[in-house]
C-alpha cells in the first residue's frame, strides 16, 4: 500500500503518503471496529462506562451453551442449512448447466427471475409462502424450514454455476464426446471436475445464506423448529448484551470455518464469472 | 482405412447458408485440406463430419454407410481442435487413456497403447505431466496422440496449428503429414493458410461463402485454377481487366495483345490472371516502371507500375538487373482468361502491338 503513489501527484510525497496511510487505518478501524467490539462483548463479564475494557469472564458462554433451547437450535441449524444447500445444489446445478449450454425461449427472463426473490422485501414473500405452507401442512415442519432456506440460496446456486459452466470451453466437452463418452459421462468426468471450484464457491455462499436465514424461518419454524438466528433474535432483546455477542460469535463459526477451508477457491475469476448473463 | 463422402451437404444459420450443397469425396488414406477464407464454411463442414453439428440437408457416408444418425461418441472419427483440446484436470496419460477407459479396455492394453501413442508423437516421457506444464506445440501433439490412440477411421483437424508461432507451425505440419503417411489414415484438415494447404495436402477443396469452388491437387490448383477466386486465392496472382475484340480475334489486356482461336473468343468483359513468374522482361514488351524490388534471397519480388494495367507483381531471378525507379519492358508468358464460367489458358508471349511496319518485330 505504501509502495504505490497516490493519484494526486501534485501533493508533496511525504504528505501524500501520510494521508494514504491515515485513510487506510481509518477504513480498517471502520471495518474491524465493530467485530472487535463484538469479540470483547462476547468475553465480557460486565462492561460499564467509563472502563475502556470489560472485565473478562466466560459466564455468558456457560449461560448460552447451558440453555436447552440453544442446544436444540444449534442442532436444527446444523441439520437444516446443509440439507437446504444440498437440495439446492441437486436442483440448481443441472439447471445452471442448461442455462449455460442451451438456448431456449425465455432463458434470459428465467435467469433474471432468480433475482426477483432478492429484489423485494423478503417479509412479504415469506408471508405469502406461509399462507401456502398452511395449505400444504408444511408449517412448523423440518421440510418447511429447509424450503424457506432454499429460497435464499437460489440466487447463488444458479448464477455462479451458470457463469462457471459458461466459462468451460465447449471444445473440452466435445473432445470427450469425440473420444466416445456420452453426454452424462462427459458431464461427470469432464465438466463437473473442471467446474468444481466455482461450484464450491457457490455452495459456500448458499450455505451462508441458508444458515443465516431468520425472517422466513421465524414464520415457518416456530415453535418446534427454531434455528440459531431465530433464537438469537428472541434472546438478544431479553438478556444483556454479552448474550447477543456470544450468539453472534457462535453464528459466525461455521461460515468462518468453511471460508478458511475453501479460501483457495475464492479466486477473483470464479466470483466474477458468476455475474454474466 | 476409409472413404468419406459428403453428399449435397447444406447447413443454415438463420437465413444465411454456411454450407451450401457441398458434395465431396475423400479417398482412402488421403489428406484432404478444406481451404478458404474465414466464414467460408470449412469448419462447419468439419463439425458436421464429426457429428457436432447436424446438417439441414444432405448425407455423410463413411465407406458407404451413412453416419448421419450417429452422435459424436459413436462416429468413427476423431477431432483435433484449434485450442482447448486437453482436459486440464487430467495428466497427459489420463487425457490419452480417457477414450480407451470409456471403451473399457483392459488396463494392460491401455497402458501399452498410451505408451505407443506418446512415442508416435515424440513425447515418450510426458505421461505424468499436466497439460499446463507443456508448451503449445506439445499440447497439440498430445491432442493428436489422443485422437490416434482410438484408431479412428477418419482424422479431423480444425486449424490445429494456427495458435502456434510460425516456425513451430511449419514443423508441426510436417510432423502431421509424416504421421498421416505412416499411419495411412484418411484425414480432413481445415485451414485458411493456403501455404499450409499447398504443402501438406494430397488434394485441396477450396471453399468460398459455403460453396465448393474447386477440388484438385495443389499443383493443379496452382496451374489450372477454374474460377477467378481460386486463381486469386492460391499463390500470388496479377488480376487484369481485358476486352475481347471479336473482329480481330485479339484480347486487349492493358498494353498487351493476344490472338485467340476463333471458336474461343470470349464475350464482353474478361478477367485475365497472370502469375508473377509469367511476367518476363522482354525488349519488345510493354513499358513499365519498377516501383519496388524486394530481395527474398533466392529470387526477387518486383512491384511494377504500368500506365494501362496498374500495379503488377513480377518474380525475377536474383541476378536480374532491376532497381527501383528504372524503366523496363515486360511481356506476358502465360495467362488464364476468365469470362463467365469459362477458363481459357493462353501461352504467350503477349506483347504490345507493333506500332508501325518500320519497327522490328
Amino acid at each position: 500500500m505504501a509502495a504505490t503513489s497516490p493519484p494526486w501527484g501534485w501533493v508533496p510525497g511525504a504528505l501524500a503518503r501520510a494521508v494514504g496511510v491515515g485513510m487506510f487505518l481509518a477504513l480498517t478501524a471502520f471495518l474491524l471496529g465493530p467485530l472487535l467490539t463484538l469479540l470483547l462483548w462476547a468475553f465480557a463479564g460486565t462492561w460499564l462506562f467509563p472502563h475502556p475494557l470489560p472485565e473478562f469472564s466466560l459466564r455468558w458462554w456457560a449461560f448460552v451453551l447451558g440453555n436447552a433451547d440453544v442446544g436444540k437450535a444449534i442442532r436444527m441449524s446444523l441439520l437444516s442449512a446443509p440439507t437446504a444447500t444440498l437440495l439446492s445444489a441437486l436442483v440448481c446445478i443441472p439447471a445452471s448447466y442448461a442455462f449455460a449450454r442451451l438456448e431456449f425461449p425465455g432463458r434470459r427472463f428465467l435467469l433474471l427471475s432468480f433475482l426477483s426473490a432478492n429484489a423485494f422485501p423478503k417479509i412479504g414473500l415469506y408471508v405469502s409462502i406461509a399462507t401456502l405452507f398452511y395449505r400444504l401442512n408444511l408449517m412448523d415442519t423440518f421440510l418447511g424450514v429447509v424450503l424457506i432456506q432454499l429460497v435464499n440460496t437460489l440466487l447463488f446456486m444458479i448464477w455462479i454455476p451458470t457463469g462457471t459452466f459458461r466459462g468451460i470451453n465447449r471444445n473440452l466437452e466435445e473432445a470427450a464426446r469425440d473420444a466416445g463418452a456420452g453426454p452424462l459421462r462427459t458431464f461427470f468426468s469432464i465438466t463437473l471436475p473442471i467446474a468444481l471450484p466455482g461450484l464450491i464457491v457457490a455452495a459456500l455462499f448458499a450455505f451462508i445464506a441458508a444458515f443465516d436465514e431468520a425472517q422466513g424461518t421465524l414464520i415457518v419454524g416456530t415453535p418446534n423448529h427454531v434455528t440459531m438466528p431465530v433464537l438469537m433474535y428472541g434472546l438478544v432483546l431479553s438478556y444483556p448484551q454479552p448474550v447477543g455477542a456470544v450468539f453472534s460469535v457462535l453464528l459466525s463459526f461455521p461460515s468462518l470455518l468453511l471460508l478458511i477451508a475453501a479460501q483457495r477457491y475464492l479466486r477473483a475469476g470464479y466470483l466474477a464469472a458468476g455475474y454474466s448473463l | 482405412m476409409a472413404r468419406l463422402s459428403l453428399l449435397h451437404l447444406t447447413k443454415r444459420f438463420g437465413p444465411h447458408a454456411a454450407v451450401h450443397d457441398l458434395t465431396l469425396d475423400v479417398r482412402d488414406g488421403e489428406l484432404m485440406c478444406l481451404l478458404g477464407p474465414s466464414g467460408c464454411g470449412k469448419t462447419t463442414t468439419l463439425r458436421m463430419i464429426g457429428g457436432f453439428t447436424s446438417p439441414d440437408a444432405g448425407d455423410i457416408r463413411i465407406d458407404d454407410h451413412s453416419v448421419l444418425a450417429l452422435p459424436p461418441e459413436r462416429r468413427p472419427t476423431a477431432m483435433v481442435f484449434q485450442r482447448y483440446n486437453l482436459w486440464p484436470h487430467m495428466t497427459v496419460e489420463g487425457n490419452i487413456a480417457f477414450g480407451l477407459r470409456v471403451r473399457r479396455l483392459p488396463r494392460g492394453e491401455i497402458e501399452s497403447r498410451v505408451r505407443e501413442a506418446l512415442a508416435l508423437v515424440g513425447l515418450p516421457g510426458a505421461g505424468r505431466k499436466y497439460p499446463h506444464q507443456l508448451s503449445g506445440g506439445e499440447q497439440q501433439r498430445v491432442a493428436v496422440a489422443r485422437a490416434l490412440v482410438l484408431q479412428p477411421q477418419i482424422l479431423l483437424l480444425d486449424e490445429p496449428f494456427s495458435n502456434l508461432d510460425a516456425r513451430l507451425r511449419v514443423h508441426m505440419r510436417e510432423e502431421v503429414k509424416q504421421l498421416q503417411r505412416q499411419v495411412g489414415i484418411t484425414t480432413v484438415f481445415v485451414t485458411h493458410d493456403q501455404e499450409e494447404a499447398l504443402t501438406i495436402a494430397d488434394r485441396i477443396a477450396v471453399m468460398k461463402d459455403g460453396v465448393l469452388q474447386q477440388v484438385d491437387t495443389p499443383e493443379a490448383l496452382y496451374a489450372h485454377p477454374r474460377t477467378v477466386f481460386v486463381a486469386d486465392f492460391i499463390g500470388t496472382m496479377n488480376m487484369l481487366h481485358a476486352r475481347a475484340d471479336p473482329s480481330t480475334r485479339t484480347l486487349h489486356v492493358g498494353p498487351w495483345r493476344l490472338a485467340v482461336p476463333a471458336d474461343r473468343v470470349p464475350g464482353g468483359d474478361v478477367t485475365v490472371a497472370v502469375r508473377p513468374e509469367d511476367l518476363v522482361q522482354d525488349p519488345h514488351g510493354a513499358p513499365v516502371r519498377v516501383r519496388r524490388v524486394i530481395n527474398l534471397g533466392h529470387y526477387l519480388q518486383v512491384v511494377l507500375d504500368s500506365r494501362e494495367a496498374g500495379t503488377l507483381r513480377m518474380f525475377a531471378g536474383k541476378d536480374a538487373a532491376l532497381s527501383e525507379g528504372m524503366e523496363t519492358r515486360v511481356a506476358i508468358g502465360r495467362a488464364l482468361v476468365f469470362s463467365g464460367s469459362e477458363v481459357l489458358e493462353v501461352g504467350g508471349p503477349m506483347r504490345p502491338p507493333v506500332a508501325s511496319p518500320l519497327e522490328r518485330p
